[in-house]
């Protein structure tokens, strides 16, 4: 305690100092804070959809590396799994991209279309279920308003006139309605629509190929039992997965095939060698400052190790003191990023803990560092 | 011997390896009583301050014998001489005060490394009692930097003394100072030491103070000379 008492005191003595440091360790906060914040919401982002899938069990081609660029299998494989008693519903889910035309500005842009049978209740959108009806009527769709802003004010403008017509894909097509479902990095907006309505946009297709298959299985059926039988069942042009695997095999996609998830972890690191440098500088000119007095301290007697406890206190000290800010400069600057990217970021406990721990890290790597410089203060020159 | 607080026989030291070796030091005796106020003289480069780092334990021996407060310094361990260092005040030419702490904390600050000296009251308790016996007891409570040069120097007596040590070493203590607040200290210095029976080993080239020793020792080229 009276090393760390010391601490504070010399921390405290130079005020312009001790505000230099927790602003730089702030920054690293901060830094963290977003890389990590930035990394976690692409990874919620990109699996939103699967997230919002409602089945037990998914088909999915093997190949397939991510939903915005899946593999087709055959449609067949869908009513295979009929076989199985224990599958009461299999709902094909066919997935494409196609250009949408802004209708304020006229500006193109690519938008994710998905379409399959609304009515199966196997996949459901928050908003979705009131539009089902008008979404049997031909050439119609369910909007996304959490797409980009690039793609126009729809629901503004929705609000203002009611359904209104839309090019998607040099077709003309009528917007029902919205839906919640989330931009992601692999798709700016989505359109959500039945089967049929899909069908007449993308009409390059072959509609016996289908790119995800979701399964309903009977209440008491037992999901992994019925993945195993289905794995033995069926060809190996499609791989049987639960609901978590199927937003594992998206977030593995974005963690591993992709440079995003280093890219994020390299930036956290810039942001902690930047303030591990500043702490670095602080405590090292407040060592060197004091060289004399520290010589004193070891002449009469206080051990090396007592000084090192000091420094290591004022590195803890300014882990402390500079987190507290950071994390809530983070929350806020969550709050506008989240506003203005569409992309789902909030703080959350367990990045704090990370954070605080990383925060302490550095600081104590710092304070290493810095510690060296004590070796300098040596009493015999006191004389 | 072994009651004396200080016993050097045949203590020799050299800076610099090889061809670069220079002693400074050589074939030194020494003996300061109980109480005994030693003044140290000579010339610079006579080695008067060496000796001094080496009855301090701040620097490790390289030849002969050197016994302080009962521990031979020879071969000492770091952990052995830290532990003396406890028991011995030292007084510098700069006072070396940590200028973020007051003056009563300053002090306090050599009470901390004894057990014996009770809880923080009761060490700033201490601190300010000494303060008064130096005369600074309108100052206890204010940073080095509002201090004169003098005040300093006697705020550092008083952490010095302030733990009761078998042994005082001071070098130059007046050499920063005006005549006058020299003269203070210095018989502040010698006030205090007498009446607590504690040795002080003292280098000086202050030839106004030198009233101060029972006895003057001289050096020259690393040996006393008278």
């Amino acid at each position: 305690m009276l090393p760390l008492r010391l601490a504070w005191r010399q921390l405290r003595a130079e005020r312009a100092r001790l505000f230099s440091a927790i602003a730089g360790v702030m920054f690293a906060c901060v830094l963290v804070f977003m890389q990590l914040g930035f990394r976690s919401a692409l990874f919620d982002s990109a699996t939103a959809l699967p997230q919002a899938m409602q089945g037990e069990l998914f088909l999915i081609h093997p190949l397939t590396t991510a939903l915005f660029r899946p593999e087709t299998f055959p449609r067949v494989r869908a009513y295979q799994t009929l076989a199985l008693p224990e599958v009461q519903v299999a709902v094909p889910i066919y997935m494409a991209q196609a250009i949408w035309r802004n209708p304020v500005n006229g500006t193109h842009r690519a938008i994710q279309l998905i379409g399959f049978d609304t009515e199966a209740g196997a996949v459901s959108f928050p908003g979705l279920d009131a539009l089902i009806p008008a979404l049997k009527r031909p050439d119609t769709i369910a909007f996304d308003w959490k797409s980009r802003p690039e793609f126009g004010p729809v629901p503004a403008l929705l609000a203002e006139r009611g359904p209104f017509q839309v090019e998607i894909g040099h077709r003309m097509v009528e917007i029902v309605g919205t839906v919640a479902l989330g931009a992601s990095f692999g798709a700016d907006g989505n359109a959500v629509m039945t089967e049929t309505n899909f069908r007449r946009l993308v009409k390059n297709r072959d509609t016996s190929n289908i790119d995800l298959v979701a399964l309903r299985l009977r209440p008491n059926a037992d999901p992994l039992t019925v993945q195993k039988q289905l794995t033995a069942l069926l060809p190996g042009d499609v791989t049987v997965v639960t609901h978590d695997q199927l937003v594992a095999w998206e977030r593995n996609y974005w963690e591993t095939a992709t440079p995003i998830g280093f890219i994020f972890a390299f930036g956290s690191l810039m942001g902690l060698i930047v303030g591990m440098v500043i702490v670095y500088q602080i405590l090292f000119a407040d060592i060197a400052s004091h060289l004399a007095e520290y010589a004193t301290l070891k002449a009469m007697g206080f051990s090396a190790g007592y000084l090192r406890l000091v420094v290591m206190g004022a590195a803890a000290i300014l882990a402390g003191l500079g987190f507290v800010p950071g994390i809530l400069a983070s929350t806020g600057l969550y709050r506008v990023v989240a506003k203005a990217t569409l992309l789902p970021l909030r703080m959350q406990a367990d990045r704090g803990f990370v954070v605080l721990a990383l925060i302490f890290g550095m600081c104590s790597i710092a304070g290493l560092l810095a510690m060296r410089k004590l070796r300098d203060a040596d009493p015999a020159d006191m004389f | 011997m072994a009651d004396h607080p200080v016993a050097l026989s045949n203590v020799g030291f050299s800076f610099g390896e090889g061809a670069l070796r220079r002693p400074v030091l050589r074939g030194l005796d020494l003996t300061v009583e109980p109480g005994e106020v030693v003044l140290l003289t000579g010339p610079s480069g006579s080695g008067k301050t060496t000796l001094l780092t080496l009855v301090g334990a701040l620097r490790a021996m390289q030849q002969g014998s050197c016994v302080v407060l009962g521990q031979e310094l020879l071969g000492a361990p770091e952990s052995a001489r830290v532990a003396l260092r406890r028991r011995i005040g030292f007084i510098f030419q700069n006072h070396n005060l940590l200028g973020f702490l007051t003056a009563r904390q300053n002090v306090a600050m050599a009470l901390e490394l004894h057990p014996d000296f009770g809880d923080e009251a009761a060490r700033l308790g201490m601190a300010g009692e000494i303060l008064g016996r130096v005369g600074l007891a309108d100052f206890a409570d204010v940073v080095p930097a509002k201090l004169s040069g003098g005040q300093r120097q006697r705020v550092a007596v008083a952490r010095a003394l302030v733990a009761g040590p078998g042994l005082i070493l001071a070098d130059e203590p007046t050499a920063a100072l005006d005549r006058q607040s020299g003269r203070d200290v210095v018989d502040l210095m010698r006030g205090l030491a007498k009446d607590r029976g504690m040795p002080v080993l003292l280098v000086t080239h202050d030839p106004r103070i030198l009233d101060v020793a029972d006895r003057v020792v001289a050096m020259e080229d690393g040996r006393i000379v008278g």
